[in-house]
Parts: C-alpha cells; structure tokens; sequence
C-alpha cells in the first residue's frame, strides 16, 4: 500500500514570532522554518507502517514556495520514500488556504492512487485544522482525525482519536483520511546516513496549474495582532488567601 | 565564492542540534554538580547516538561513520561542543582519525571498538617536562629483539581512565635538524592491562567536569612490534598527517558554546529591564552584543574556510592555527561578556554561563597555546622573507 503524507513548512516551533508592523501577518523574513511537528508525526507513522511491512511506499508532498523543498528533504531523511514539491506562491508570507491545499491533494491522489493519507492535524502557523477533513470531503473517502494510535488491518484502520473527555477508537474503511495529535508518536531523528541517503531520493516539481487547481485566496486577514501581555501576577501569603482571591476575584471557584 | 549550507548540511545541524538540546542538556546539570559521568547514562546515550548516526560520524563510511565532508563534519562539531564536553565526547565519541593510519590488524583491533562504542581511544604525547615542546620529550621506547620496552611518564591525558587503549608517542632517538638537536618520536598501541603500563588519576581542573585527565607511567613496559603505529621514528609525520584537523575540531567546538552563550545573553539583554527599559537598549550593553556577534562571525568564517580548504588541498598550518586561535580567544571574550551582561545572575550556575566561562579557559591551551598558534602563524608569515 502507498501513503501519502501531506508536510507544511511553518515557522519552527521556538521562534518568538513577531507580528509586522502594518499587521498584515506574522513576519517570516530570515525566520528559522522547519517542519510543522504534527506533519513530522505523520511521517514518522507512515514509516513505522512501513517498518512494519504494511506500507510499500511513502510519497511526502509540500504545497507552498520553492523553499518547502528543505522541508521535503527532511522527510526523505527521515524515511520516505519521494517527494511532490507543488510550487503555488513565491512570497513566504503566501499562506495557501486549507481548500486550495485540499484540492491540490485530492489531485495528488487521484495520480498517485494511495491507499492511506497521514496529515497532520493542524498546522502550527494557521491553526486551521481543515485540510484532512476537506480532502475527506472532496475524495468521499472515510475520516479520522485527532490520531493518538493507528492500526492497520486488513482493509480498514482502527483510530484512536482524542475526543474531549477521553478516547475514542473507531474503524474505518480504506482508502482513508487519518490526520494525527501529537501523542502517537515520538517523531525519529533524521539520521545522518539517511540524510546523506536523501539526496538521491526523487523530488518532482510542480504547480497549481499543472493539477488545474485556482489557488486564488478566498480569506480577506483584516488584521494580525500580538496577544495582549500578560498582566503581572501577585504573591499570596496563605492558602486561604489563594482560596479568597479565586473565588471572589477570579471567580473560578 | 558562496556561503549557502547545503540540504545535507542544514538537516545535519538540525539532527545534530535536536539531538544535544533533547538527549544532553538535560544530563548537564547534574555532571556540573558532581563531575562525574555515569556509566549507565553513558551506555543510554551512546544507543541513542547511534541510533541517529551521530556516533563516530567523523569517520568515513567503510569503517562505520558518516563519510561527512570536513565542513560537514566542523558544522557537526559547533552543534555538539554546545553541550558538556564529557556529555558529548563520551557518549557521542569521535574515535582520533589517526586509528585510520593503522595496519588491517591494527584497525580490527582498535578501531573497530572504537566504532561500536565498545570502548574509547586517548593519545599521550605531553609529559610533565614536554608540554608546547613536543620534541624535547624524555619518555622513550627501546628496541629489545622484536619488542619494545616503554619508560617515562605522561600527564594531562585526556580519558585515559575509560580508553582501552593509549597511543603513546615516545621517543626512540635523536637527530640533528637545523634547530639543535630533536628526538626522533614513534608512536604506539598500549593496551590497558599491559604489565608496565599504569594509568594513574590526574588533575582536577576548572575547566569541562566529568572530563577526566590521568597520568600514565611506562615501567619497562614490553609491548611487540606490531603495536608500531606507522613507521618507526615517523610519529609525527603521522601525527601531522591525521591529526591535522584537530584543531579545527576544537575551534569549531568553540563556536557552538558561544552562539549558546550569545544567545542567552541577546535574550537577557532583551527581557531584563533596568531604570525603566530594556538594558539592550544601553549603548554599554548593546555595543557589547554587537561586539560579541561580529567576533563570533569572525571566528565562523575562519573555520569553515579552513575547512574548506582542507578538503580543497590547499589548507595551510597557518589557516589552521588562525582559526583555532581565534575561536578559543573569542569564546573567552564572548563567556565573559555574557556574564556581564547578565550582571550577578551570569555567575550562577542555573544558568550555562558561569561553566561556558570556566571551560573557554582550557580552549586556549590545548591542542597548541594561543601562543604556539601565533608562533605557526608569523613563521609562515616570515619563511619567504627569510625568517
Ligand atoms: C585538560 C587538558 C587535557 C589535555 N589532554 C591531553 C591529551 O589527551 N593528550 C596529550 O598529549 N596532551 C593533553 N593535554 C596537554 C596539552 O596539549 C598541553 O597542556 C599543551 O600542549 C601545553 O603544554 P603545557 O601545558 O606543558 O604548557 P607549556 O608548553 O609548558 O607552556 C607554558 C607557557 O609557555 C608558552 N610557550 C611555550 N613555548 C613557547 C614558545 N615557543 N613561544 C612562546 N610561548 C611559548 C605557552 O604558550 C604557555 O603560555 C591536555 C591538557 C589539558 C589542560
Ligand atoms: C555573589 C554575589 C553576592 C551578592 N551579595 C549581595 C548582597 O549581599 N546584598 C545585595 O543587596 N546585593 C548583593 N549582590 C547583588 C549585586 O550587587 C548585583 O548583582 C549588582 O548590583 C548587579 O545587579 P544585577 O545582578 O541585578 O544586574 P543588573 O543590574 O540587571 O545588570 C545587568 C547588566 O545591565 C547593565 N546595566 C544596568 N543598567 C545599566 C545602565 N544604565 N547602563 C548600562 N548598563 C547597564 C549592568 O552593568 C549589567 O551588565 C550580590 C551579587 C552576587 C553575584
């Protein structure tokens, strides 16, 4: 079985991002960016099935500017297998939106013919959490999001998903959409021989227009701003203190 | 000319960098505190070294590492020499590239060891009367029939608790050179246990804790001719020959704990505020950072251009030298600013700095003082003139 396993590149996870000054969005000039880390958990599951034996090949694709290709290298370290990079914005403040990238993908499948598709579920410079399930929608395939463990059997998937309150397994059947939490897996090091192994592997290129896909944005951003500061705290003297200060003042007792 | 990391070097920095904040800053504190390295922790972060390819990745593919280009390798380096040097020379080891001048025989038995973590390497060359002058050493080895028969003392070897094995550089004659009289130098294998052969507890010293120094003590101590590493009386030929880089490897170290230092100072130096601001924002704190930034850069540029040189062939001792001594000299001033700009909390050891500062210390006294590198430096500067 072949997976395909959508990866963003985002602003890495511990940059203090910053805002730009006229408020249009976040401000990615000489930024570090590296693989949104719930992409990287579907990765590493996708090569977990394949270490199992379950999956024959991993095709990792990145939609976005030419520079996602460091992000594609990455995952072919890590263990896939060849990557899709699809050219779709040359300003790396051009955030692709969840449907363009949906349609992308479900034109991806529909060449590829997968019998899995891994995603993160979100990513962690939008926070939109919309692809997995709008390429469920666009491919009628069956969904499971919010992962915390994936077996395959047979022709269907046991999913455990983070549900409020607990966990939740359901089975569905493939082909599937399984986007991942960030319990499932503890993402692998790409290790340095498999890095100087990547560099062999295929990455193809191409664009939006090649899938016949319009990534013409349909959101207006009226405004980014930072999150208020956070307001001083204060010293209690006693436990009874803390008690009074949360009911009365807080009011969350 | 250009500048840009390749994929494979950006992915190696960043493996390499996940790996020593995940895997080794956490052990740091605890090392600091007691000086001492546990072997089972040793043992779980050599697994997990491997596990990523880290391990002996300065040696070339056919024998197990990495096969990394020299500026693939130096990047290597800054990432680790970030962490506790025992943390990361212990438990992420690069075998001395001279176990490569060994015979078949010699490689099997040493380096393959060496690869598999099973055990360690250490070279003695320095001895209590022979430390910058190498070649006034008075530790020897006699022909007897086949064998050899080791006497004299070495100190500050670095290791040589947990090394297997020590290749001991010795003396085994003297020639005329245009300089006075030398010794002629061949190096050796010298099993631990050999009858003779005591490894002895070194010194404390200030810098890098739970990095040990021991003294080794030859007493007639007969080893056989196969423990010959290279040609007899040409130890430092090979020396010279595999051992050249080393010096980059300690420069590049020294980058990696003062892009750390400079970081936590930048971040400090934007989040404390004195007398109603930022004190980034004072011209005597600002200056400082820009200062410690340029010096850091200069120090860069320095290495990874002998590195590149290195594998280009045209390398020169001198571009060697240049970049060792001023990475270790930098590291001293950008540790000690750091410290400053921190005020007392830079002293304390919550934070990295106050042990950064200690261990900048040693930087520039081994592997060739800053003044021997000078010395490098102004002789091939003067050789065409004459001098
Ligand atoms: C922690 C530690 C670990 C070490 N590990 C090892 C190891 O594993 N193996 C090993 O063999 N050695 C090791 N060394 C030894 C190290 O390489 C020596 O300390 C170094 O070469 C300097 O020698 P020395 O200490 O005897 O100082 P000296 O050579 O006695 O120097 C004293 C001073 O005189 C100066 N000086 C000497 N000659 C000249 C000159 N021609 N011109 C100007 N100034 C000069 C020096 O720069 C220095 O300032 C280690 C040392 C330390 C501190
Ligand atoms: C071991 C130790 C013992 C101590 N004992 C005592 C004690 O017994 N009692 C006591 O009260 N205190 C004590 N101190 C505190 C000591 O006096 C302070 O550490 C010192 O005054 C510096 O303050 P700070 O550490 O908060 O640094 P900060 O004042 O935060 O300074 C940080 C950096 O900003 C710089 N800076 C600040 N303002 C400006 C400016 N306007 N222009 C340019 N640069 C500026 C400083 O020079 C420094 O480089 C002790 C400190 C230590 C380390």
């Amino acid at each position: 079985m072949k997976v395909l396993v959508p990866v963003k590149r985002v602003i890495d996870y511990n940059v203090k991002v910053r805002v730009k000054t006229d408020g249009s969005g976040v401000d990615l000039a000489n930024v570090k960016m590296s693989m949104n880390p719930f992409d990287e958990i579907a990765v590493e599951e996708a090569i977990r099935l394949k270490e199992a034996g379950t999956v024959s090949e991993i095709v990792a694709v990145s939609i976005g500017v030419k520079q996602a290709q460091e992000t594609l290298r990455t995952a072919l370290a890590m263990g896939a297998d060849r990557a899709i990079l699809i050219v779709a914005a040359d300003d790396v403040h051009t955030d692709i939106e969840p449907l363009a990238v949906a349609k992308l993908l479900k034109a991806v499948i529909d060449a590829e013919d997968p019998g899995l598709v891994i995603a993160g579920k979100q990513a962690i410079d939008n926070d939109m959490n919309a692809t997995g399930q709008m390429l469920a929608a666009l491919t009628g395939w069956a969904q499971a999001t919010f992962a915390s463990e994936l077996k395959v059997e047979g022709e269907h998937a046991l999913v455990t998903r983070e549900v409020d309150g607990g966990l939740q397994t359901i089975k569905v059947k493939m082909p599937a959409i399984v986007t991942v939490d960030l319990r499932l897996n503890e993402p692998r090091y790409a290790s340095l021989p498999n890095i100087m192994k990547a560099k062999k592997k295929p990455l193809e290129e191409k664009t939006p227009a090649d899938y016949g896909v319009d990534v013409t944005p349909r959101l207006e951003v009226l405004k980014t701003s930072e999150p208020p500061a956070r307001a001083a705290g204060v010293k209690v003297g006693s436990v009874d203190e803390l008690i009074t200060k949360l009911k009365d003042e807080a009011g969350v007792l | 000319m250009h500048f840009a990391m390749t994929d494979e070097q950006r992915m190696i920095v960043e493996t390499t960098r996940a790996f020593v904040e995940t895997e080794l800053y956490p052990h740091e504190a605890e090392i600091e505190r007691t000086g001492h390295l546990p072997m089972e922790l040793i043992r779980e972060l050599q697994a997990k070294a491997m596990a990523a390819g880290l391990y002996a990745a300065n040696m070339p593919e056919d024998v197990g590492g990495a096969g990394l280009d020299t500026l693939s390798w130096l990047l290597y380096e800054k990432e680790l020499g970030r962490a506790n040097y025992a943390l990361h020379w212990t438990c992420v080891a690069r075998p001395s590239n001279i176990l490569l001048a060994g015979t078949p025989e010699q490689r099997e038995k040493y380096l393959v060891p060496c690869m598999k973590g099973e055990t360690w390497d250490c070279l003695a060359m320095t001895e209590p009367g022979a430390g910058s002058d190498l070649r006034g050493m008075s530790a020897s080895a006699r022909q007897d029939g086949t064998d050899w028969v080791l006497n004299g003392t070495k100190h500050f070897i670095s290791h040589a608790d947990i090394a297997g094995f020590t290749i001991a550089f010795m003396a085994t004659g003297e020639e005329d050179t245009p300089r006075g009289r030398k010794k002629k130098i061949t190096a050796f294998f010298v099993d631990k246990g050999t009858k003779g052969f005591t490894v002895r507890e070194g010194y404390r010293n200030v810098a890098h804790r739970g990095y040990t120094n021991a003294i080794l003590e030859f007493d007639d101590c007969r080893i056989p001719a196969e423990n010959v590493l290279g040609e007899v009386h040409k130890g430092f030929e090979v020396a010279g020959k595999w051992l050249g880089a080393t010096r980059l490897q300690v420069a590049a170290t020294c980058l990696g704990r003062a892009d750390r230092a400079l970081a936590h100072a930048l971040s400090w130096a934007a989040e404390r505020r004195q007398f109603g601001q930022q004190i980034g924002k004072f011209q005597g704190i600002g200056f400082k950072l820009a200062d410690m930034a340029t010096e850091l850069k200069a120090a860069e540029l320095l290495t990874w251009e002998a590195g590149w040189k290195y594998d280009a062939g045209t390398v020169t001792e001198a571009d060697m030298a240049m970049a060792k001594l001023k990475a270790s000299e930098m590291l001293a001033m950008v540790a000690d600013e750091a410290i400053q700009i921190h005020g007392g909390m830079g002293l304390m050891d919550e934070l990295p700095l106050e042990r950064i500062w200690r261990d900048a210390r040693l930087e520039r006294i081994w592997e060739g003082t800053s003044e021997i590198q000078r010395h490098i430096i102004s002789r091939e500067m003067l050789r065409p003139l004459g001098g």
